[in-house]
């Protein structure tokens, strides 16, 4: 057995985390928290010279074509250095939603530029108030042209093209649902950028009239092609959200050592330890439901669907725990903009919401349990 | 990325599945399969004899405390090995409770510090399950605080004379050697003055009451000793030394990977799938499926952190700290897992026993689960044990570490 990554792939983590330890400092991510850019434009040229933003694209459609283990490791370390460019949007949703469902001259347009940094993608799917669900889907399509409004999309502002989930029946299954493929540097489109929890990652309000949009996938195959979509980059969100839980633990470790208060190191009290000891079983819970998760993600396995439910699930509640326990820990310094606690704190509860909330997939692991159980 | 074996495991796996398929005692696989809870019993055999006898046939054909020297009564095979036989054991694994504590920590501690005649001797009758044996550290004065013992050993002779009290020690009534840390010198700091010997648990002097526990059950005993004499060379490590010889113990008492932690999730999700409440089924309401989905979450994050664990051993390196979790998390979360399942039965809930519910298996999981987090390191000291040797947060202060233990106060209040 070796449900482990790689000492090739362990290699590949070293590398980023150096790199982006070296590009991405908390220096360089508040440059886009004190909204003076609206993403690290030089992090994200690094990023794909260094050939991560297409690690696993295919090499025929410019990628490394290494997989999506590759893309794991590198996800946690951009988790870890909560670094302030749209690679979840265009590297989990748009690409994969691409691998999955584009044709062949769509790949062709879209991927190569991905890896090479020149286009930004992201998934459009929310309309406001709720989860992901077809009933909530109320943007139109009809004869290719798209009539609605999308809120909030992720990295919206600064994406070249969008996924867009659109409604093209009205049966009240599924089979409503088709997805369509938006350049949003053409005609029809109306982007306002929102305030939100975290300022390092934009979001946006898009809105659509007569917009021309070609088909991704096939008609009323939208909601089936969007499930894989959200069930992969559950896995590789997961991922991310290991390396910020394990960033904000160090980050809580170390001010335990270093602070001196009533004459001894805090962390030698009790009330302390125990609270960095439950962090580390939450990282340590959410690290290997994540593995999981890249196992079944790698090998395109039957159990993905649950796998990714609860490295979501489990991720999601380690980093929101890590973080906020984080700043516990660092006391009033922590609630003050000057440190770094809080930028992990929003990235933590941005991330809880961005798949859809933890309320969602906890209801979908229970339906793919119980599907399991009863196959 | 695999679960798969390796030739050499898949090869071992297979001779194991096989022999157990040909000589397990499956007349009892149902009762074993069932019992999660801490305790196994059989309702028309003795367990301890039907222990007793699948570990004789299991040592007789090699295939028992595998990891263990052959010369001891082991078979010499790897750590990835013994974690495999475990696997394929399954439930018959249960059977081996009564010699959890003698192969998992009397035997190592012998290894690591008997004479060599004594190993040759004492260890194949501990391997083939013909002796059992039993570990008499915590005390009534001493139990996290294992260094605070007071059972007093004497020097009269070739001989020590041992007088005091032990507590919480399983199996203590059919056991038939322990082995005992004493403090051998009072007016030293308490690490200091320790002494580990092994003893016949027959020797005059010992006397073995069991303990009634808040269960209602007795899987404990307390363990008074009166002028009990030990001869010296049934010492273990040094006098003054027991401290060292005891972190040996303790350290294998923690290590054990591979070795299933019951949750009580499986039981409850099925549980849960099966069951009607007022409105509907339970398995279709939010704030249930919403219960069970953290659970699953905990329960499968234990099982792939120590899927981690053994893939490390199949690599042939040490696993990682992460495998000290699995104690925290599961104890509490068996509790809360019982009391929600009694929560989710109303107030029927509170029948126990053969007309309760599922035949009350959650009221005796209720029941037994405060043992969980204290047993074996309680919550708060598995807690510090992560802090402090994994993420390397400093040690207590501790106002007793350079006082003579005799100078240490005994009680709180007057």
């Amino acid at each position: 057995m070796n449900f482990d990554f790689s000492d090739d792939q362990k290699q590949l983590r070293d590398q980023a985390r150096k790199f982006l330890a070296e590009k991405c400092s908390p220096k360089a991510v508040r440059i886009v928290l004190d909204g003076k850019a609206p993403y690290d434009k030089e992090l994200w040229k690094g990023l794909a010279e260094m050939g991560f933003l297409g690690v696993a694209i295919p090499e025929e459609f410019g990628g490394a074509g290494a997989g999506h283990l590759e893309l794991c490791v590198i996800a946690e370390e951009m988790g870890r250095a909560i670094a302030p460019v749209p690679f979840s949007s265009t590297v989990y949703l748009a690409a994969e939603a691409l691998l999955i469902a584009g044709s062949e001259a769509q790949k062709k347009k879209w991927l190569p530029a991905i890896a090479s940094g020149d286009a930004i993608g992201t998934l459009a799917l929310f309309e406001g108030k709720g989860n992901p669900a077809p009933k909530n889907v109320k943007l139109t399509a009809a004869n290719g042209v798209l009539n609605g409004a999308k809120k909030p999309v992720a990295d919206g502002a600064i994406a070249d093209f969008a996924v867009v989930a659109a409604r093209t029946g009205s049966s009240g299954r599924d089979g409503d649902i088709s997805l369509f493929l938006v350049d949003l540097k053409a005609g029809g489109v109306e982007v306002k950028g929102l305030t939100n929890l975290d300022p390092t990652r934009g979001q946006a309000e898009i809105t659509f009239k007569d917009c021309k949009a070609e088909p991704l996938g096939a008609a009323g195959e939208g909601w089936s092609i969007l499930t894989q979509v959200l069930d992969r980059a559950a896995v590789l969100c997961a991922f991310e959200q290991v390396g910020g839980a394990d960033r904000a633990l160090e980050m809580g470790r170390d001010y335990a050592l270093d602070r001196i208060a009533f004459g001894r190191q805090i962390g030698s009290f009790q009330a302390i330890k125990h609270m960095l000891a439950d962090m580390y079983v939450s990282a340590t819970l959410a690290r290997s439901n994540s593995y999981y998760g890249a196992w079944a993600l790698s090998t395109n396995a039957a159990e993905l669907p649950e796998a990714a439910a609860a490295a979501r699930i489990s991720a999601t509640q380690a980093f929101q725990h890590c973080a906020k326990n984080n700043i516990q820990v660092h006391g009033g310094m922590g609630f003050t903009w000057e440190f770094d606690c809080h930028m992990y704190y929003r990235r933590a509860n941005a991330m809880a919401l961005g798949l859809g909330s933890l309320t969602y997939w906890e209801d979908q692991l229970i339906d793919r349990m119980r599907k399991k159980n009863a196959a | 990325m695999n679960f798969d074996d390796t030739p050499q495991e898949a090869e071992f796996r297979a001779a194991a599945r096989a022999w157990i398929a040909a000589n397990a005692p499956k007349q009892y696989e149902d009762e074993l399969r069932k019992s999660s809870l801490g305790r196994t019993v059989l309702k028309n055999a003795d367990i301890l004899e039907v222990a007793k006898a699948w570990q004789k046939k299991k040592a007789d054909a090699g295939w028992a405390c595998l990891h263990w020297p052959k010369e001891y009564g082991g078979r010499g095979a790897s750590p990835i090995e013994r974690v495999i036989w475990q696997q394929e054991e399954g439930p018959f694994g249960q059977l081996s409770r009564v010699f959890i504590i003698g192969h998992g920590m009397c035997g190592p501690t012998m290894m690591a510090f008997a004479r060599e005649e004594h190993k040759r001797s004492y260890l194949p009758p501990l391997a083939s399950g013909e002796k059992v044996w039993c570990q008499l550290f915590s005390e009534p004065a001493g139990g996290s605080d294992v260094a605070g013992l007071r059972t007093r050993a004497e020097k009269d002779g070739d001989d020590w004379v041992i007088n005091g009290q032990k507590i919480w020690t399983s199996g203590a009534h059919y056991s038939d050697y322990g082995i005992l840390l004493t403090r051998t010198d009072p007016t030293v700091p308490k690490h200091k003055g320790l002494t580990m010997f092994f003893l016949d648990m027959k020797s005059e002097g010992v006397e073995v009451r069991p303990i009634k526990q808040a269960s209602g059950a007795s899987d404990f005993n307390e363990v008074y000793f009166t002028n009990v004499r030990i001869p010296d060379h049934q010492r273990l490590g040094e006098v003054g030394d027991g401290w060292n010889v005891s972190l040996t113990t303790l350290m294998n008492e923690r290590s054990a990977i591979g070795a299933a932690v019951s949750t009580g999730f499986p039981e409850l999700f099925e549980y849960c799938s099966g069951l009607m409440l007022d409105d509907g089924p339970a398995i279709e309401d939010r704030a249930v499926r919403s219960k069970l989905a953290n659970w699953a979450v905990k329960a499968s994050g234990l099982k792939y952190t120590s899927m981690r664990a053994i893939s490390a051993l199949s690599r042939g390196e040490r696993p990682g700290p992460e495998n000290s979790i699995g104690k925290l998390v599961a104890g509490s979360m068996i509790q809360d897992v019982a009391t929600y399942a009694l929560d989710l039965q109303g107030a029927t809930g509170v029948v126990s026993g053969e007309d309760a519910e599922l035949a009350g298996r959650f009221q005796a999981m209720l029941l037994r689960a405060p043992g969980t987090r204290v047993e074996g390191g309680t919550d708060e000291i598995m807690r510090n044990i992560i802090a402090e040797r994994v993420l390397g947060l400093p040690g207590d202060i501790r106002v007793d570490k350079d006082v003579p233990f005799n100078k240490i106060p005994t009680r709180g209040r007057g």
